[in-house]
């Protein structure tokens, strides 16, 4: 078994494709579970005002997703995010070094 | 001993009240990039980084605070410039 980390990724969605959401989610957890991770947690901010306009957009669905995965998984994550272009805004961030599934219980 | 450092800062005339960084006065207040409303306090209304000698942050918490308003501005979290005045902008924009 690879060792896995605890990372957290927040994305953006083009604002009028909001009703693609779920093949966005489906294809993330797709590559996260490729891997060998697991998808802990998704939550959905919704349709937020954008501090500044992308694409001419004013607005944008906000979705965060925590999950662990070994080291190259982030990587796959971001190819992934520029090539779809539903997605308008990413970022990938490393919580924990070690993700250790007993830990859930502390 | 107090007294006479008391006395020396009353005598220099615009001696700033020493300011505590806010994120060591509370460690409930966490610097994360996913509350834009905490890390406004440090920016000012153009949007700028807010510097430690005017916000009293300490030096730990300040390069926390950057990298997290950095990764909120690129999530359009946080703008990276703003007007003073938004809607002025917006109409020349539209």
């Amino acid at each position: 078994m690879k060792k896995l980390r605890k990372y957290e990724t927040l994305f953006v969605i083009h604002p009028d494709r909001v009703e693609e959401k779920e093949a966005v989610l489906e294809k993330l957890s797709e590559i996260i579970q490729n891997d060998g991770g697991e998808v802990l947690r998704t939550d959905e901010w919704g349709l937020r005002k954008l501090a500044y306009p992308i694409e001419k957009k004013k607005q944008g669905y906000y979705i965060l997703m925590e999950f662990a995965a070994p080291a190259e998984t982030p990587a796959k994550l971001e190819q992934y995010y520029r090539i779809d272009e539903r997605v308008i805004r990413f970022i990938v961030v490393k919580l924990e070094e070690k993700y250790e599934p007993e830990s859930l219980a502390a | 001993m107090a007294n006479e450092t008391q006395s020396a800062v009353r005598r220099r005339r615009f001696y700033p009240r020493r300011k505590i960084c806010r994120f060591c006065a509370d460690p409930n207040l966490k610097i994360d990039y996913k509350e834009p409303e905490i890390l406004k306090a440090f920016i000012t209304e153009r949007g700028k980084i807010i510097p430690r000698r005017q916000t009293g942050t300490c030096a730990k918490h300040q390069r926390q605070l950057t990298t997290a308003i950095k990764r909120a501005r690129i999530m359009a979290l946080l703008p990276f410039i703003a007007t003073l005045d938004e809607e002025e902008l917006a109409r020349q924009g539209g």
